[in-house]
């Protein structure tokens, strides 16, 4: 397990664009963040946003379409560029393979996500009170001792990493980076838009509640508990249970594609190509 | 994979090679089970989605039937029609005298100030900048009726209004007993002719309007109205009080008397309570409401036919991923080493298969946006809503543009997969820059204000204005934000931005493909 790890820590540390993307990351959290707080003035009370915890981390709706692209390169560069048959030659248990892939890009977009927070955080902090969100107004600085902007803050991490076990999920069960990249994001995004279009309340109520963007990002929530459609900490749950829910779709694709390859021997084709 | 022998016996140029070069490409892409079928469930989910969020859809209960025949509620009705078949809102406080044939009207108006009422208690009182002080000459008293009025409004000067939609601008500046606003309107057969004077003695003429078919007997009058102030969440019914003198009517008037009408009062928008005092020949009128074009706000239940269109997005997804992978399943296969070398001509090989993916993405997307759009309609109606009656133009434009905007998203996919060449970047980017915009400004409505409308002007997202239905009227104030289907772009403009976008894309894959190995 340990070289398993480490062959995979070696393999996306090494691979071209790992290092941009992670940057990337980084820098769109805190740009989308820093722009939106700048762009949302509190001059006059009306317009004036609830909640600055969350205003602060807005940066995350878009951050984590980079942290999607690195957990799906990760399993799909593998079979674009044939990698995968060597890997798999190597450590030839592929649930041992897809755990330590789960855990580096976990422990990747832990770290990535924790940057990308408090940069975001601190950018909130810093141009936040320049526009009427001042202590005077009922908004206090931007802490991470205020535990409600801690939650958030950790919360938002955990939810990045989460975004990230759901696309190797994802990636391993589809193996075509656009794909892949196409449904996890399809599935990030669409959700919340057809809660929108939909105005029946009880639907709408529903689809927030199952919807891994508005359930997962509810953590970011310093608002009232009870206006929520869903709890923080359980809403972070339905994230997880959609990144299980992939995982094992992941987890299921592999092996019984390992099933067929070993039953029948037809499968083993003449000339090499990606299917393994 | 190796390359296979070459058996091309003459070189692919001219207008045949570039055809056979499109064959090629079509070969290529209908092969691919798996875009055919992605094809397939792209148009689906545009048609499903949408039509499945326009079933899902209730307002509030308008009118229930019980079962012993008792209609309650009903507070919802759709509003009435305007003489040119567009919604209107027509309500005001109406001091009125029946007017038969030729006449004139003059009054001078000396004040107009937000008021408050029993209705409004704790709101601050503030005058809307389209709040109305004025004489009108109305068709009849039905509403919905052809009409023409000049007056006076809280921010905008004098104006000239007739049949709901049209706005003429006079005399500048607000309304004092220092500086009154004396208004005239002549009416001779179905011409009305609106003029203003500050003094009095030398008139202005502000505007002539035609109402094709008025009868001889007219009400005729002065008016309040005070739209709703409108915000991107919320709306409330306000109320202005004005103060005329020196009205008079001059013509043939039968049964003379002023009589004062809440007109409107308990329909659709429930307006405040109005109503007048007169002392000697001063009026003083309190009215609500407003007589302009409805639009679509926080204040209504009203919904543009566009909401069946939402499915657009599902099938945006699908079709940016079939655009990349139509180039990027060549760079993995190696195909790209045999297409190039088949044709050498590199920026015809791109404009192929452009072409092939743009027609493919056409044509689904017009199967999907229609059905959404046309059964969508029919469902929002039959759930509670009154949808906003659209022209057949104007719908057809929207299908028609809905598909062109996924066909020329998925050739922007294309051409950020030929540059990029792998297949996660370019359906990341598509979407960053297409689906997340609108998803910051629209319904989540993150972004507000400027910051949002710049967005919608600049990014590709700028294309959903194709989808807008309603046209924004400058007299009436209103929260014009994509939430209720307003786009700051024209719908062709905002498409333009979106071809620009894949253009660029286009033309600098086409340098990268020349100058670089394949």
């Amino acid at each position: 397990m340990i070289r398993a790890l480490l062959a995979e820590w070696t393999k996306i540390r090494t691979q071209p664009g790992t290092g941009w993307l992670l940057l990337g990351t980084v820098a769109v959290t805190v740009a989308v963040s820093a722009a939106t707080s700048a762009a949302l003035s509190c001059s006059s009370s009306a317009a004036c946003h609830p909640d600055i915890t969350q205003l602060s981390l807005t940066g995350t709706d878009l951050g984590q379409a980079v942290v999607a692209v690195i957990a799906v390169l990760a399993v799909t560069g593998e079979y674009a560029t044939g990698m995968i048959r060597t890997t798999l030659a190597a450590v030839p248990r592929r649930i041992v393979m897809l755990t330590a892939k789960a855990t580096v890009v976990t422990t990747l977009a832990l770290a990535v996500g924790t940057v990308a927070v408090l940069g975001s955080l601190l950018a909130g902090r810093l141009i936040l009170p320049g526009q009427g969100y001042t202590p005077a107004h009922g908004y206090p600085d931007l802490s991470l001792v205020d535990a409600t902007v801690l939650r958030a803050t950790a919360g938002t991490v955990l939810y990045l990493a989460l975004i990230a076990l759901l696309s190797l999920g994802v990636a391993t069960a589809v193996r075509d980076a656009a794909a892949a990249i196409g449904s996890v994001l399809g599935l990030l995004y669409l959700f919340p838009l057809l809660g929108m279009a939909i105005s029946s309340p009880d639907w709408h109520r529903h689809l927030q509640q199952i919807a891994p963007m508005t359930a997962g990002l509810e953590i970011q929530a310093s608002t009232d508990p009870n206006t929520l459609p869903i709890s923080p900490w359980a809403g972070l749950g339905v994230v997880a249970a959609w990144a299980a829910g992939a995982l094992l779709a992941g987890g299921l694709c592999s092996a019984s594609a390992t099933r067929e390859r070993q039953t029948s021997p037809s499968s083993s084709r003449p000339m090499p190509r990606a299917e393994v | 994979m190796t390359a296979t022998t070459l058996t091309a016996d003459r070189p692919a140029t001219g207008c045949d090679g570039f055809g056979r070069l499109l064959y090629a490409e079509w070969t290529k892409f209908w092969t691919v089970r798996g875009w055919v079928a992605a094809m397939v469930i792209a148009a689906l989910l545009t048609a499903g989605v949408g039509i499945w969020a326009a079933s899902g859809s209730h307002g509030q209960p308008c009118g229930r039937i019980l079962p012993d025949g008792q209609v309650v509620g009903g507070a919802c009705a759709s509003p009435p029609l305007g003489p040119g078949g567009e919604m209107v809102t027509d309500s005001f406080y109406f001091v009125r005298e029946p007017l038969s044939g030729n006449g004139t009207i003059t009054a001078r108006v000396t004040a107009l100030s937000g008021a408050s009422s029993a209705q409004t208690q704790g709101t601050p009182v503030v005058l809307q900048p389209w709040a109305k002080a004025g004489i009108i000459v109305k068709a009849s008293l039905r509403q919905g009726s052809a009409y023409a009025a000049i007056m006076v409004t809280g921010g905008h000067g004098v104006r000239m209004q007739y049949d709901y939609t049209h706005d003429i601008a006079g005399l500048p500046g607000g309304v004092s007993g220092d500086s009154p606003r004396w208004l005239r309107l002549v009416r001779s057969g179905d011409t009305l002719t609106g003029q203003d004077s500050a003094d009095g003695t030398h008139w202005t003429l502000v505007g002539t309007a035609r109402l094709p078919g008025l009868a001889t007997a007219v009400a005729a009058g002065v008016f309040v109205a005070s739209p709703d102030s409108v915000t991107e969440e919320n709306a409330s019914s306000t109320l202005a009080s004005g103060v005329f003198d020196h009205v008079t009517v001059s013509g043939s008037r039968p049964g003379r008397g002023w009589t004062g009408q809440d007109f409107g009062a308990g329909a659709a928008d429930r307006p405040l309570d109005g109503g007048y005092r007169r002392v000697g020949g001063v009026f003083t009128v309190a009215g609500s409401g407003d007589i302009a074009p409805a639009v679509a706000s926080s204040a209504g239940s009203g919904r543009p036919a566009d909401q069946g269109i939402i499915g657009a997005f599902a099938g945006l997804i699908v079709v940016l991923v079939v655009g990349t992978m139509f180039i990027t399943a060549e760079y993995r296969r190696g195909l790209i080493r045999t297409t190039l070398a088949a044709t050498p001509r590199r920026g015809q090989v791109l404009a192929a298969k452009a072409i092939v993916t743009g027609a493919v993405t056409f044509t689904a997307g017009l199967a999907g946006s229609a059905a959404a759009v046309l059964l969508g309609e029919r469902m929002l109606r039959g759930s509670g809503f009154y949808v906003f009656p659209v022209g057949g133009l104007t719908q057809i434009r929207v299908i028609a543009g809905t598909a062109a905007l996924l066909a020329v998203a998925a050739v922007f996919a294309l051409a950020l997969g030929a540059i990029l060449r792998h297949g996660a970047g370019p359906v990341t980017a598509t979407i960053a820059l297409i689906v997340v915009p609108y998803f910051f400004t629209g319904p989540l409505a993150i972004l507000r204000g400027t910051a949002a409308q710049w967005l919608l002007r600049v990014t590709p997202a700028a294309a959903f204005a194709v989808q807008q239905v309603l046209p924004a009227y400058p007299q009436v104030s209103n929260a014009y934000i994509p939430q209720y289907g307003y786009y700051p772009l024209p719908p062709w403009a905002g498409l333009a931005v979106l071809c620009g976008w894949a253009g660029l894309a286009l033309g600098m894959a086409t340098f990268l493909l020349r100058r670089t190995d394949a």
